[in-house]
């Protein structure tokens, strides 16, 4: 880099001043600077089934940067300056330490993608009376019902949303009777309950419920396996719980009967999905992409949502100040735009994302729940999950 | 010169078999196609291919030109408004959605979408002449009457540019309701009306300092908040009434433009999305999303005639006399 004397460089830096404040007339005025940190831990590379995915390891970070981006550019008009920086604690460190040493007193606003179990440790530290976190990763119905936290909102779907959507095109293809394939990992039981409650509030008939034990003879092919699996009492559509993703793919066109798998394989729930293109969509899809150099996975949007949500916010309330930001983001004048077709608000009773759900095949989108059809007297939204009168989360306040 | 355009159109007309008050002209997404109506007759006259994903159109002030957003394609195409030939393209950028003609019909500014910018063309000298960086996605956009503002809305930034056109250069930002789709000028050019999809409003702001007059909310009874989401907005010539698409509300309010109170709400098809008037604004034509028609509705009676089924995803609207 060339060297310019000191006298020059402040005069040059004045004129950029003096430049940038005569465009935007925002500049003139004190810049509201808004911290923000992102909060995750390296994670082990799982063992996978395919080498189709490769591993990701920035999932949920990218989002995250391009929604302080769109903040910023929003910012530059309104004279708002969001900053965000990660810390992302190794595989053997300490979530806790991290956010008491670096967070802590430094940032209130924190983007967390970290699982149920640290998030609640994290909520609960005294450290963290004045902070406020934008959970980006967990699914976990507890954590929006007996184990809410009040200075914790939720960015995704949790399993409740998510099997309800499944539900309701079950219903609308009156696919009642269901074979529950139910994998041996703690999370594949929650996604099963939350399989049950959903066939419960929707009149479904769970048939036949069965586990899948990885026991059998390790001579037999898979292909044989799942025939054998399968010989089940007649039953409409296979809905599988495996949400480490160990066994779920084999089923689709193994099944003893031609019949559909749906769940966390086959026709699945999600927030974001790379086959969605509408509401403006695609235009999501691209800018990620020129961004992140590939797909936008669900954790990415969870933190573009959260990054999109404080921005929108701050710009509503011209404040950084938490309790007024808290206010708008559980107000009903809060509307936020997910490319879902539908304002996204979050819940006041549990924090969590009000949403729509996309039911997605791999190379195609399905449909989007709620599906037409399944009424509610104030959003169709809350026709997913836990609406007010069924949740148990009693929010105490900090 | 002029005998040979009479002389062309005369026989076009007697091609159709029958005197058209006036031709609507829609594009279609999705059969990337162009149709052309006589609302008069209530009948789809053809289909014309047209080029990948067409979207905005508008036509020129002599009503010879029509241009067309062919995304897909990258360009605005020119389009002779009688033979349908393409007569040539201009440099719009990627993936060209809604652009706006100015009132002398010599600039064309584009929203493009994916790159936060607003290109200016040079219509005559099919040139790009300027990029103007916006806010992010860009999509309605429109010029005053007078020819004073250009103002382009953002719909992640959730915010109105007011671009002085002498200069092509933002000159204020106003903040709008959650995801502004279309921008439109009462024709005494002192109102900019804009639709915000995800606050299900609409936002009357003074052109002279860039100040919110009202913000009009709608209720639809029967329908939840959450699917009234506004999008395309239009003002009458003596700004007795205005007209807003609903879009997945499958509606068209009719508002009192000087009273701002919501009048009436008009069942058309499904996701409407764009509206016209006929030139003696006697009609309203509005395209519809998902049920592939038109609907034109009566603004004496505020009635609904008419549904005339057009083809795949009808977007783009523009009349010609």
């Amino acid at each position: 880099m060339p060297s310019i004397n000191l006298p020059n460089r402040i005069l040059i830096s004045l004129l950029c001043l003096l430049l940038i404040s005569t465009l935007h007339p925002a500049y003139a005025k004190t810049k509201l600077i808004i911290n923000i940190a992102y909060l995750s831990q390296e994670q082990k590379i799982p063992p996978q089934l395919s080498n189709l995915d490769p591993f990701v390891s920035d999932k949920g970070l990218k989002g995250a940067e391009l929604g302080i981006d769109d903040d910023n550019t929003t910012g530059d008009f309104t004279g708002q300056h969001f900053n965000l920086v990660k810390f992302i604690v190794p595989l053997e460190g300490s979530v806790v330490d991290t956010f008491n040493k670096d967070i802590a007193t430094k940032f209130q606003y924190v983007i967390v993608n970290l699982n149920a179990e640290q998030l609640n440790t994290l909520a609960d530290l005294p450290a963290a009376k004045n902070s406020l976190f934008f959970d980006v990763a967990t699914l976990d119905d507890a954590l929006r019902n007996e184990h809410c936290r009040s200075n914790v909102l939720h960015l995704l779907p949790n399993r409740a949303m998510r099997a309800d959507a499944l539900a309701q095109y079950m219903l609308k293809k009156r696919w009642n009777k269901w074979f529950l394939v139910t994998g041996t990992n703690p999370e594949d039981r929650l996604y099963a309950d939350a399989l049950k409650r959903s066939a419960k509030r929707f009149g479904m008939k769970i048939v036949t419920e069965k586990t899948w034990e990885h026991s059998y003879d390790a001579r037999k092919t898979t292909q044989s396996d799942i025939a054998v699996f399968t010989q089940v009492d007649d039953y409409d559509v296979l809905v599988v719980a495996d949400e480490h993703g160990e066994f779920g793919e084999y089923l689709d066109y193994r099944t003893w009967q031609a019949r559909p798998v749906i769940g966390t394989q086959g026709l699945i729930a999600s927030a974001w999905h790379k086959t969605h293109e509408q509401w403006g969509a695609i235009q999501m899809q691209n800018r990620f992409k020129n961004k992140a150099g590939r797909w936008m996975e669900e954790q990415d949007y969870g933190a573009y949502l959260a990054a999109r949500a404080l921005g929108e916010a701050t710009t509503r309330s011209l404040s950084s100040e938490l309790n007024l930001i808290k206010a708008y983001l559980l107000s009903p004048a809060f509307a936020l735009n997910g490319y879902t077709g539908a304002p996204l608000s979050f819940r006041s009773w549990d924090g969590q994302l009000r949403m729509p759900v996309l039911l997605a095949a791999p190379r195609s989108l399905v449909a989007v729940a709620p599906i037409e059809g399944f009424l509610h007297p104030k959003t169709e939204l809350d026709t997913l999950g836990y609406d007010q009168a069924e949740s148990h989360c009693q929010w105490t306040p900090q | 010169m002029i005998k040979k355009t009479s002389l062309s159109l005369a026989l076009w007309l007697l091609c159709l078999g029958q005197v058209a008050a006036e031709s609507v002209f829609v594009t279609l997404e999705k059969d990337n196609a162009l149709a052309v109506i006589d609302p008069i007759a209530g009948k789809l006259i053809k289909t014309i291919p047209i080029g990948q994903r067409p979207r905005g159109i508008a036509i020129s002030p002599d009503t010879k030109y029509l241009y067309i957003a062919t995304s897909d394609d990258n360009t605005i195409k020119i389009i002779d408004a009688l033979t349908f030939k393409e007569i040539g393209h201009l440099p719009s950028g990627k993936d060209p959605e809604t652009f706006a003609l100015n009132p002398a019909g010599n600039r064309i500014y584009v929203s493009n979408e994916d790159d936060s910018l607003v290109t200016v063309i040079d219509v005559a000298h099919k040139k790009a002449i300027k990029q103007i960086k916006v806010g992010v996605e860009p999509e309605g956009i429109t010029v005053s009457p007078d020819n004073r503002w250009l103002v382009s809305a953002s719909e992640t930034t959730n915010m109105v540019h007011w671009i002085d056109t002498k200069i092509n250069t933002i000159v204020e930002n106003t903040l709008v309701d959650p995801r502004p789709r279309a921008v439109s000028f009462t024709a005494d050019s002192q109102q900019l009306w804009v639709s915000s999809e995800m606050a299900g409003s609409v936002m009357v702001l003074d052109a002279n300092n860039q100040q919110l007059i009202k913000t009009i909310k709608f209720e639809v009874s029967g329908i939840t908040t959450d699917k009234i989401q506004p999008v395309g907005v239009v003002i009458d010539k003596e700004r007795r009434h205005a007209y807003v698409a609903l879009g997945p509300a499958n509606r068209v309010a009719v508002i009192n433009a000087q009273s701002f109170e919501v009048e009436k709400i008009l069942l058309v098809g499904q996701r409407v999305w764009n509206l016209a008037f006929s030139p003696d604004q006697k009609r309203l034509y509005t395209t519809n999303g998902t049920s592939n028609d038109i609907s034109i509705i009566d603004l004496d009676s505020q009635t609904v005639t008419k549904s005339i089924g057009v083809g795949t995803y009808p977007w783009g609207v523009v009349v010609k006399p």
